[in-house]
């Protein structure tokens, strides 16, 4: 949060009254917004008890509940098999053959450019057709394991390119191979810098799941159109779903940011013991949490 | 391939909607999103809290639930928009959470010095933005723009669950109608690879130009 509050003054008394009034009227223009949400949401009867009530009934919650396991499981044995993968294909990408480089690359490449759902549309409608039949789960759960180990692998990638080079070279200078340079050495640092970001790709492919709506597999936002069919309560349905969605990702990623701090407060301790060997020694302020995490590319939704 | 030599005209109708709505949805994702990015770096509190608020709702909601709550549940409370600007609207509100991160954390990255010294020879709020931090800032924001850029296009797609007819529901509509259609797949996959790296190039291009303005 360096920069967020040297961009203006300690506000003097005629700016401390600017700031006031503006207060004011901001916290007005949200009341303003916020009621009339609610007078549109009153006026078309969305808060009548009765629309609401239902999910107070254990059968109502029971469903939705399945959905909600039919949803973890889903991202659960995605982030199983799409961890290691991306971790294989990210060390092919560094490989000194060229071909294995290359294939990996092209992977990576591709599948990052590619929309889940299009993907997901080529398993449930295409490849049916060349008599490629996969359950409904794996119709789901193997698309979403291709796009995310494209992204895993450039994850891991940019993880062993943030690794500092000396490591790699004292490691070679007391006569590791390759192979040993990399295991005991880089990986485990590399690891340790991306764990962050792993627990945000979480979230992802939790939110990738949401397309088993398409594939009709059973989980939270199928459950919820299932839900919405018998009892024509949609906005609540949905707006139950979207609280969910919403806690648990926020969850993840405030885990996400604790083990940011964390390794940014053990970067710091590591500069401060190297400080005294002479060398630069890294400067706290670059670990700021939000910009220096590794990001993901090209893949938010 | 007769399939999709037979619907050039079709698939190319469906692309150039998926153009449309990724152009839109960045550019709106762009105004919101800088905007917001404001909020959060400004003095005033209430406007702070509601930058916040946006981001962790819009990065944590999953698109599909916001799209269906935006298309099948607004007009529950008597407002009905078309399908192509619903969808528009929804990339739109969900990229503006990334890009008002992208934004803020360009501005992080400018060296703190820089805001005090424009402080310093009196420079209000909205001028050291302005004319000293956000110029700076841009060049090291293009990379992560260029990702929501990617995000987006991709994202498109999303729209086909409820309907919209670009490019991945028009591909989806030919495999249930023809029996040879899988190669409507690889079609289809080309574009959105050929927008992905068209929009990683363009990132790069300008980088480059910016780098060399310094």
């Amino acid at each position: 949060m360096s920069a967020d509050r040297v961009l203006f003054d300690a506000p003097g008394p005629v700016g401390r009254r600017r700031i006031r009034i503006a207060t004011a009227a901001t916290v007005l223009v949200i009341a303003a917004v916020i009621a009339l949400a609610v007078k549109q949401f009153g006026d078309n009867g969305q808060l009548a008890a009765e629309r609401w009530t239902p999910f107070g009934q254990l059968s109502y919650l029971r469903f939705l509940w399945d959905g909600l396991k039919g949803t973890l499981l889903a991202a659960g044995v995605a982030a199983l098999i799409s961890f290691p993968a991306g971790a294989v294909f990210g060390l092919m990408r560094i490989s000194v053959r060229r071909p294995v480089r290359w294939l990996a690359g092209v992977y990576v490449e591709l599948f990052r450019a590619v929309p889940l759902l299009l993907l997901i549309y080529a398993f449930l409608l295409g490849l049916p057709r060349l008599g490629v039949n996969l359950p409904i789960f794996w119709k789901l759960v193997v698309p979403i394991v291709l796009v995310n180990t494209a992204v895993l692998a450039e994850l891991v990638r940019a993880g062993i390119g943030a690794v500092d080079r000396g490591q790699f070279e004292a490691g070679e200078a007391v006569g590791l191979r390759r192979g040993q340079v990399l295991r005991l050495v880089v990986l485990p640092q590399a690891l340790r810098l991306i764990v962050p970001t792993l627990v945000t790709q979480l979230t992802t492919l939790l939110k990738d799941t949401t397309l088993g709506y398409v594939v009709s597999y059973p989980e939270l936002m199928k459950q919820g159109n299932n839900l919405t069919v018998y009892t024509h309560l949609l906005i609540q349905t949905y707006l139950i779903v979207a609280v969910v969605y919403v806690v648990i990702n926020l969850l993840l990623s405030q885990l996400a940011h604790a083990l940011d701090r964390r390794l940014a407060r053990r970067r710091v301790v590591d500069a401060g013991g190297a400080a005294g060997g002479g060398g630069a020694p890294h400067v706290a302020h670059e670990t700021e949490p939000a910009g220096d995490r590794i990001a993901p590319m090209g893949q938010l939704f | 391939m007769d399939v999709v030599t037979g619907h050039v005209g079709y698939i190319l109708g469906g692309f150039l909607v998926t153009v449309e709505l990724t152009l839109l949805g960045y550019v709106g994702a762009l105004l919101l999103g800088t905007v917001l990015a404001v909020f959060r770096v400004g003095p005033i509190t209430p406007l702070r809290i509601v930058g916040a608020a946006y981001v962790e709702f819009f990065r944590n909601i999953p698109l599909l639930t916001f799209l269906i709550l935006f298309v099948f549940g607004l007009p529950d409370v008597g407002l009905t928009f078309s399908l192509f600007l619903s969808s528009a609207v929804c990339l739109a509100m969900t990229g503006a959470a990334y890009v008002c991160e992208s934004v803020r954390s360009g501005i992080n990255a400018v060296p703190v010095g820089q805001a005090e010294a424009a402080r310093a020879i009196g420079l209000s709020f909205s001028k050291v933005l302005r004319l000293v931090v956000l110029p700076q800032a841009f060049r090291t924001m293009v990379p992560p723009l260029v990702n929501v850029f990617i995000g987006m296009a991709l994202g498109s797609s999303i729209a086909a669950a409820v309907g919209v007819a670009e490019l991945t529901n028009r591909t989806q509509q030919l495999n249930l109608e023809y029996a040879q259609a899988v190669v409507t797949f690889l079609v289809a996959g080309a574009f959105y690879v050929a927008m992905a790296f068209l929009g990683a190039g363009g990132g790069r291009w300008l980088e480059r130009r910016l780098g060399a303005r310094r």
